[in-house]
């Protein structure tokens, strides 16, 4: 269209233009004119019976009213939308709507814009008739569904919306449209419908929660774009409507798009198609079905969640109230010989425990009991978590669970049989369902595409050896998909997958991918501080506890802050396009988030900013989740001052923060594994053949570590030779030089550029190297207790193994005893492999001789997973396992002969058992040396004495440090396929360093101010890293920032405030404390 | 009247302390909101003039946390805390400010519950005290 097609003509003196054909009103709200409207719709003719939409035309001279949604535009009129006439008929207009439909909110908040709060007409009385006649819900009906079940019926004032013959209409298709069209909620569909509407609910929130026809699955969805509902849209299915096409602005609507069929040329595939639940309904005893007080444990997470249902509130789904007492029901179609699936889904008893704390703390009043079989808490730290959860007054129950039935109220009633085998019921308000993992339902198509096989449980069929490979060369396997796994151990087995495959890609072919796009960074040098602040509720995590919103208008508040805003989520994808938006919008040169921990996001808001061309630099964070909605739970008010007070002064600091540059370092293309087990065996393998240098040391003579000492795994097969293959591949490897007897001195450096100090045969060493894998291992608890020592019948399992090895060996009968250094007052924890390891002894003890008599004494059976199988084996095969606890340790006493004594559980009685031998399931110990070499990598410890990594769930491999790595019983006792692959997985992480030619330093280095130094060499001396040399000609500090590491002791010794640590400098803290004792206002 | 609450300031190093005192919120430890947190990534940045400062300024309590000796992400700078700030301690009580308002502690990652803790503890002794006012700036005072 040429200029001279124009329409040009005047709103309120101001010249605008529009296309011929066009309405007045789309002109005006084009170029920003504020013309309220009821009856005008985008995708609806003008009807012009609202009348607010009505301005003052003039031309040549004459001027009358018109309403602006139904008047095309010509050339040279003269708008005016607020003039006195205007104003005046727009307010009568609106009075008399507001009488009409007293409760529109959309009316209502009209006529407050024109400073109406009351109407002067008589208000309507008629509760089911607030209808304003603006024919909306007709319109959409008629013109974009086709349907005709509306009609305006009656004239003047007995004029009133109907349905033909006002009857209930039987060609409604309850699309709904009518009702969301209608601006004052006088259409309700069950008025006029004959049909039934069928709500559409969210598969996300599990029915839960309505969603529309165009929808995204869930908030944090990648990428955050809508989708129709092909199955559900009227469209698709009767041609019609189209209202969507007509209101994105954008044009995004495209009824056109096909599924494609798209072909991928790849060098390996990683099969990770996750799990479904095994369905409620295999136990219809447990009325999931009956009663709607009876729900799942995802549908309780959904509930829990902030953008849930109920916005993280706990209520019934009977009637909506929140519950006094609940019950969670464990191995819900886990752990079942005749319905569900027989093994244990391993996650279920940690995600009960988890959401019970979570419901605790929402409502501290709640009762809540943990009906179950065993509480398998085997993971790093999940026995303090269990601990945690009783002593917050959780009960746990150890019973099975018969039956639930329901009162007249839907209040779910659990039959069960107690620990004293007395059958029991009691009430509940909810009851939650911990229902176990299935493999996927399309689980046999794919791996006949795949051509993989299953195994007997349907799930991806792989080796002890071999956790991540399938049976096809090529295909490897991640997740749940291989055995029912919890989130670190699928995380850490995802990275050994990725690193699996990435050894059959060419080194030059695995870089192929999205460059990113060149960003010149904006100077903002020259510009005052306009400061952004965004304020995270964290779902409830912060929301629950501190009020986030009137943080965030506190925010506004402050100094230089020209922007502040809540989300739900700061750190979801949409959010982040929000902030890039939000710095174009405003020109924001710093930005500040009050969310969480700068430890852990940082580095994504940094490059956030960095996308909207800021320098990285120019960002902060308050931490106000981990350091206050979290650990003030119970002082709501106070947290929410606290959370002000942090904001006020990290928002201080953000006036004062400048742009620093990131300085590119070298990598050193090699990787240090310590220690020479089978995680330092198959890390330094999987580095050294994705085409990296290794370095394993062990201090030991041998390789191979604590697999030496086994010699049968649980399914049977004999693990020397997997392990002697491995060693052999390892020595003889030409990118691994192995140095055994090999002592660490001493790590120094930094990711990219290690160096190591070791001894060797009493000379000292220094290797050179980029990253480092710790595989250090643990350590068999060396026992005291139950006359371990003193009798010689008293061994332990590692023993009992070696005795089995021996055809001729044959007891007669036996007793195990579990949790021997572990579980303990001085082992916290759970040792992770005994449960198994007793099962396996006591299976073989059983193979030589079916008659022998083993008893075995626990505390919980925790034989997670497939394990699950040989538990229920031995126990079909005559092996007796007997409960004990704490206060009823079982005694080992020597009379003439040993004696164990145990509480038999049910009778309360002692029961004295006289075996051949006592077995102690020994626990494993993290190494002594452990401490030293932490010191040494600079990287935490455990309250357990095991190696600390990044964050338990997510970052399971990683050190906090960058560079540095972990894998195997370092991180906290487990079977040797769990530390395959965590080995891979650990390998992985360090390519992804070594595979860079460079990376970029920290930008918080130090610098002098040449003009104040006067070269008294005090940061020289003081600088743990040589990072500041005295330049001989000058006299003068000078800092090399590649070797600075930004602790900042310089900063604190200088005598003249002569050296800065960036984004600490003197002037930034002290500016944090100014506003610490300014007081909220 | 409402009960009189002692400001706190923390200093704590990124990587031991401030780490810890996360590990507290995981872990729900409960203490109370008298502390506001500034990080710094090692007690070795502290300097004493920060303490001084804060002390000038009004607040009630400072706390220095850094990693435990030898654990120091950057080798050695806990050492200077340490030195330092022994000094700056006696050097406080000797102008008459109450050594309870004036910590350094060691708490790693690791430690939460002791953050929780030293946090408790502290708080309950600067409340004992008082307001302090013994080292305010002499044009503060009325």
């Amino acid at each position: 269209m040429t200029e001279e097609e124009f329409i040009k003509f005047t709103i309120n003196g101001v010249e605008v233009q529009g296309k011929p054909g066009e309405m007045l009103i789309d002109v005006a709200q084009r170029n920003g004119f504020y013309i309220p409207k009821l009856c005008n719709h985008v995708a609806l003719k003008p009807y012009s019976a609202c009348r607010l939409c009505i301005v003052e035309m003039a031309k040549g001279g004459r001027s009358k009213f018109t309403a602006s949604c139904s008047f095309p535009i010509s050339e040279g009129i003269e708008v005016n939308t607020e003039s006195e006439g205007v104003l005046k008929l727009r307010k009568m207009t609106l009075e008399a709507l507001m009488a009409q439909a007293p409760d529109s909110k959309e009316i209502r908040d009209m006529a407050k814009y024109y400073g109406i709060t009351d109407t002067r007409f008589k208000e309507n009385e008629d509760k089911e008739n607030r209808c304003i006649l603006c024919g909306l819900c007709i319109r959409v009906c008629n013109e974009r569904m086709g349907v005709y079940a509306l009609g305006f019926s009656g004239r003047g004032a007995s004029r009133r919306l109907d349905t033909p013959f006002g009857r209930l209409s039987d060609v409604c298709i309850t699309c709904g449209a009518c009702e969301s069209v209608c601006p004052t909620d006088a259409i309700k569909l069950g008025k006029i419908s004959k049909n039934e509407p069928k709500p559409i609910t969210s598969e996300f929130d599990l029915g839960l929660k309505e969603r529309s026809v165009i929808y995204t699955p869930f908030p944090q969805a990648m990428p955050l774009i809508y989708l129709i509902d092909k199955e559900r849209c009227i469209h698709f299915a009767k041609g019609t409507c189209k209202i969507c096409q007509k209101s994105c602005e954008k044009g995004s609507i495209d009824f056109e798009q096909e599924d494609k069929k798209l072909k991928l040329d790849a060098g390996a595939i990683i099969v990770a198609p996750g799990y479904e639940f095994v369905s409620p309904d295999t136990r219809p005893e447990l009325s999931y079905d009956r009663l709607s007080n009876v729900i799942t444990a995802m549908e309780f997470e959904r509930i829990l969640n902030a953008s849930g249902p109920f916005g993280g509130h706990i209520k019934r789904l009977s009637n909506f109230k929140e519950p006094k007492s609940m019950a969670f029901i464990q191995c819900v179609g886990s752990r079942d010989r005749n319905k569900g699936v027989r093994y244990c889904s391993s996650a279920c008893c940690m995600y009960s425990i988890k959401e019970a704390i979570i419901a605790k703390e929402h409502s501290p009043d709640l009762n809540i009991s943990i009906f179950h079989m065993d509480i398998r808490a085997f993971g790093k730290e999940f026995d303090s978590y269990y601990k945690s959860a009783k002593d917050m007054g959780i009960k746990f129950v150890r019973c099975r669970v018969a039956e639930i039935q329901g009162d007249e109220y839907q209040n779910p009633i659990v039959h069960f049989t107690d620990e004293n085998d007395e059958p029991k019921k009691e009430a509940f308000d909810m009851v939650v369902l911990s229902n176990g993992f299935a493999r996927p339902k399309d689980a046999d198509k794919l791996a006949g595409v795949l051509d993989i096989k299953l195994n007997k449980y349907g799930f991806c069929e792989t080796s002890a050896f071999s956790p991540l490979q399938s049976t096809r060369l090529g295909i490897f396997a991640g997740g749940v998909f291989t055995e029912p796994k919890d989130i670190p151990d699928s995380v850490a087995g995802a990275s050994g997958a990725a690193a699996k495959a990435s050894v059959l890609i060419p080194p030059d072919m695995r870089m192929i991918g999205r460059e990113k796009e060149e960003i010149i960074e904006t100077d903002v040098s020259e510009e005052e501080p306009r400061i952004g602040v965004f304020i995270c509720h964290c779902g409830i995590n912060i929301g629950a506890t501190v009020n986030v919103p009137s943080v965030a208008e506190y925010a506004r508040t402050l100094p230089n802050v020209v922007y502040a805003e809540d989300n739900l989520y700061t750190c979801s994808y949409d959010t982040q396009r929000i902030i890039k938006e939000k710095i174009k919008e405003h020109d924001l040169n710093r930005v500040v988030v009050a969310a969480c921990s700068p430890r852990t996001h940082e580095p994504l808001f940094q490059s956030t900013i960095s996308e909207a061309a800021l320098n990285p630099y120019l960002f902060e964070m308050a931490n106000i989740r981990d350091q206050c909605s979290w650990v003030h739970q119970r002082e709501p008010e106070r947290a929410t001052e606290k959370a002000k007070d942090l904001v006020r002064m990290i928002v201080a600091k953000s006036n004062l923060l400048t742009p620093l540059t990131r300085e590119s370092l070298a990598v050193t293309p090699t990787c240090l594994v310590i220690g020479g087990g089978i995680s330092g065996l198959t890390a330094s393998k999987d580095v050294a053949d994705s085409g990296f240098k290794v370095f394993l040391v062990e201090r030991k003579k041998e390789l191979g570590g604590n697999l030496n000492l086994v010699s049968c795994l649980l399914e049977g097969e004999n693990p020397q030779n997997f392990l002697k293959r491995l060693v052999k591949e390892v020595r003889e490897h030409d990118k691994i030089e192995v140095l055994t007897e090999a002592i660490l001195e001493n790590i120094q450096g930094y990711v990219g550029n290690f160096t190591t100090t070791f001894t060797h045969a009493g000379e000292s060493k220094n290797l050179e190297h980029g990253t480092i894998i710790v595989a250090t291992g643990s350590n068999p608890y060396d026992p005291s207790e139950y006359l371990y020592g003193k009798h010689k019948g008293v061994i332990t399992q590692l023993e009992l193994e070696k005795m089995l090895e021996n055809k001729k060996f044959k007891t007669d009968s036996v007793v195990m005893i579990q949790c021997v250094g572990s579980r303990d007052e001085n082992h916290e924890y759970c040792s992770r492999i005994c449960c198994t390891q007793a099962v396996k002894n006591a299976l073989r003890i059983k193979e030589k001789n079916p008659d022998a008599e083993i008893y075995v004494l626990f505390k919980d059976m925790r034989t997670y997973g497939f394990r699950e199988d040989y538990y229920a084996k031995a126990s079909d095969e005559g092996v007796k396992f007997i409960l004990y606890n704490d206060e009823h340790k079982p005694k080992v006493k020597d009379e003439e002969g040993l004696v164990v004594e145990v509480v038999d559980p049910i009778l309360k009685n002692i029961l004295k058992i006289k075996p051949d031998k006592v077995v102690l399931s020994i626990g494993m110990e993290p190494r002594k040396e452990n401490t030293d070499l932490a010191k040494m990598l600079k990287v935490p410890i455990s309250k357990d004495g095991f190696f600390l990594e990044a964050h338990m769930k997510l970052r399971p491999l990683d050190f906090a440090t960058d560079g540095i790595f972990l894998c195997g019983a370092a991180h906290s006792p487990k079977f040797v396929n769990e530390c395959i692959s965590q080995a891979s997985g650990a390998a992985a992480r360090a390519c992804t360093i070594l595979s860079k030619s460079e990376i970029s330093a920290e930008g918080i280095v130090s610098q002098v101010d040449e003009e104040l130094c006067f070269g008294c060499g005090i940061c020289v001396l003081n600088c743990p890293y040589n990072a500041v040399e005295l330049e001989e000609e000058t006299q003068k500090a000078k800092v090399v920032s590649a070797l600075c590491k930004g602790c900042g002791v310089c900063g604190a010794t200088c005598p003249k405030h002569a050296i800065v640590m960036c984004h600490f400098t003197d002037q930034q803290v002290k500016a944090q404390i100014d506003a610490f004792v300014e007081e909220v206002q | 009247m409402p009960e009189y609450e002692p400001k706190i300031l923390a200093f704590l190093c990124n990587w031991c302390s401030y780490a810890g005192a996360d590990l507290a919120g995981v872990s729900r430890f409960q203490y109370p909101p008298n502390v506001r947190i500034v990080r710094v990534m090692c007690s070795g940045r502290i300097s004493p003039r920060f303490v001084l400062k804060s002390f000038q300024e009004g607040a009630d309590g400072v706390l220095i946390a850094g990693c435990h000796p030898g654990d120091c992400h950057y080798s050695k700078g806990n050492y200077y805390t340490r030195r330092r700030l022994t000094v700056l301690g006696k050097l406080l009580e000797h102008v008459g400010v109450d050594p309870r308002r004036f910590k350094v502690k060691w708490i790693s990652a690791s430690e939460g519950g002791k953050f929780a803790d030293v946090i408790k503890e502290m708080t309950e002794n600067v409340k004992g005290l008082g307001p302090q006012r013994s080292f305010k700036r002499v044009d503060d005072d009325e």
